[in-house]
């Protein structure tokens, strides 16, 4: 069924209202990729759109005095990867930003909408996860921070309430000799769900030679997508090169829990696990290596 | 029951006002009760493309936008691509390289190529066919239709350089 009601809050507070006023029967509205479609094929019942793009904290993005980026949670994916200084500085965001959907798709999609929607194949989420991003969520009652590995619950689920709002996502500057990446595998170069995603945050020593730090997340092999601690863990310590990476690779196929239907099987989504963590990974040291 | 909201905008550089229903598509509001059917509805999901407009300068699915969220803003729709009678260099390209069969993908190919040109008027062959990916066209193979974009692109940059 269509929304009773539509408003667009020229400000946070006004948002914020309005979700209190409504709870369940009011839906953030972003670029609407997801929203407006689940509504149209009755997959989400919604009374009131609220519409955030109007409001400015969640449409802008600004670097930070420490070198972190923080990413209003509504501004589109086109945006973002229009720009010279996120591209430099945050590329596996950008590897991220350019897959999701055509061109048409880009101008609206927003990373806290591919966030809040939840979908455990979600292209940003990895991303994010392996970055450290935080969410930063508002609502009248409170203000509180979520780290994004901890935000997903289900598929579909997260840790919202009712009355919360993304308002944006702030990634850490990245550490010296750090590289990162994001790769996803479907059966067509563009416009697919993911079979199995996954990115990668590595830190080197100076010289190059050994990962001092290391985040890998996977996804649409779990209900939601997963931060692996222990393909991290096969790496710091060791020296960078194929026997570190394939320990890595081994360590996401342990911890993938995936399942089979229309786009793959379980077992061709394990498989996978290894083999884009594989991929991100190498992608990530000549990132480092370069930085 | 609901309340129809108030919307004004521009369409094609004429402004334009509405009564929208507030969950109804812009491709509906178009269609339905503006009478600008060029914009067609293909899937009504956002993967084919078929109902691109320009909103604010960004190309967009119409099925993929609220009505309501067009209010003071500015819209560019099939009907505004030709100057009058004269087709814009893009259709005529179509036409004269035979880029449509049954036609229902054509207005969002050519207000998805008119969007690419305008900002990147020497946009080469890979980069039209990955701006194309979210268009789908059922009928000719798509290579007729790359071939006129790069024409269209062609005639597009010799208008610029004789004005
Ligand atoms: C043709 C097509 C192709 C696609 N391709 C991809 C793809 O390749 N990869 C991919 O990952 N996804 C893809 N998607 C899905 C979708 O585009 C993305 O998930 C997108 O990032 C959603 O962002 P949005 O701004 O449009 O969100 P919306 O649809 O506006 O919102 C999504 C959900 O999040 C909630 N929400 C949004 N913002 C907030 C906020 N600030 N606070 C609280 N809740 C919020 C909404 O209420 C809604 O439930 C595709 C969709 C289409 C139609
Ligand atoms: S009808 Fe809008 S994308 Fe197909
Ligand atoms: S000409 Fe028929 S879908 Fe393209």
């Amino acid at each position: 069924m269509q929304a009773r009601a539509y408003a667009a809050p020229p400000t946070l507070d006004d948002a914020l209202a309005l979700l209190a006023e409504h709870g369940a029967d009011a839906r953030v509205l972003a670029g609407g990729t997801d929203l407006i479609i689940q509504v149209r094929e009755n997959r989400r019942d919604v009374g009131v759109m609220v519409d955030v793009k109007a409001i400015r904290e969640l449409t802008e993005f600004t670097f930070l005095a420490d070198g972190s980026l923080r990413i209003g949670a509504a501004t589109p994916c086109a945006r973002i990867y229009g720009d010279s200084q996120v591209a430099r500085r945050f590329p596996a965001i950008i590897d991220s930003a350019s897959l999701i959907g055509g061109v048409q798709i880009q101008s609206r999609a927003s990373l806290g909408g591919n966030l809040c929607n939840s979908s455990p194949a979600a292209d940003s989420i990895p991303t994010l996860i392996a970055l450290g991003a935080i969410a930063e969520i508002r609502s009248k009652r409170q203000e509180r921070e979520v780290l994004v590995e901890a935000f997903c619950t289900g598929p579909g689920q997260n840790v919202l309430a009712a009355d919360e709002l993304l308002v944006a996502l702030r990634i850490p500057a990245p550490a010296a000799h750090s590289g990162a990446a994001f790769q996803r595998f479907i059966p067509r170069n563009e416009m697919d769900i993911s079979v199995t995603n996954a990115a990668a945050n590595v830190t080197l020593s100076a010289d190059g030679q050994t990962f001092t730090a290391a985040r890998i997340a996977i996804g649409a092999v779990a209900p939601t997508p997963l931060l692996v601690p222990a393909a991290g863990a096969a790496l710091v310590g060791q020296p960078v090169g194929e026997a570190a990476i394939e320990a890595a690779a081994a360590a996401s196929r342990a911890a993938a829990r995936p399942i089979t239907d229309m786009r793959g099987s379980a077992d061709q989504r394990r498989h996978l696990a290894g083999v884009l963590t594989a991929r991100v990974l190498r992608t990530a040291i000549e990132r480092a290596r370069a930085s | 029951m609901t309340d129809k909201l108030h919307i004004q905008t521009t369409i094609n550089g004429e402004e334009v006002e509405f009564l929208a229903a507030p969950g109804q598509s812009l491709l509906a509001a178009l269609r339905d009760d503006l009478g600008l059917t060029g914009s067609k509805e293909g899937c009504n999901n956002g993967n084919c493309g078929a109902c691109n407009v320009i909103l604010d300068g960004a190309l967009v699915n119409a099925c993929c936008v609220l009505a309501p969220e067009v209010n003071g803003k500015q819209l560019v729709t099939i009907e505004g691509v030709a100057d009058g009678a004269n087709l814009h260099p893009l259709q005529q390209a179509f036409l004269e390289h035979a880029a449509l069969q049954c036609g229902i993908c054509t207005p969002g190919f050519i207000v998805a190529a008119k969007a690419l040109l305008e900002a990147e008027p020497n946009a080469d062959e890979d980069r039209i066919r990955h701006w194309l990916a979210g268009n789908l066209c059922r009928c000719t193979g798509y290579d007729k239709i790359v071939r006129a974009v790069l024409d269209g692109a062609d005639r597009m940059r010799a208008a610029t350089a004789a004005s």
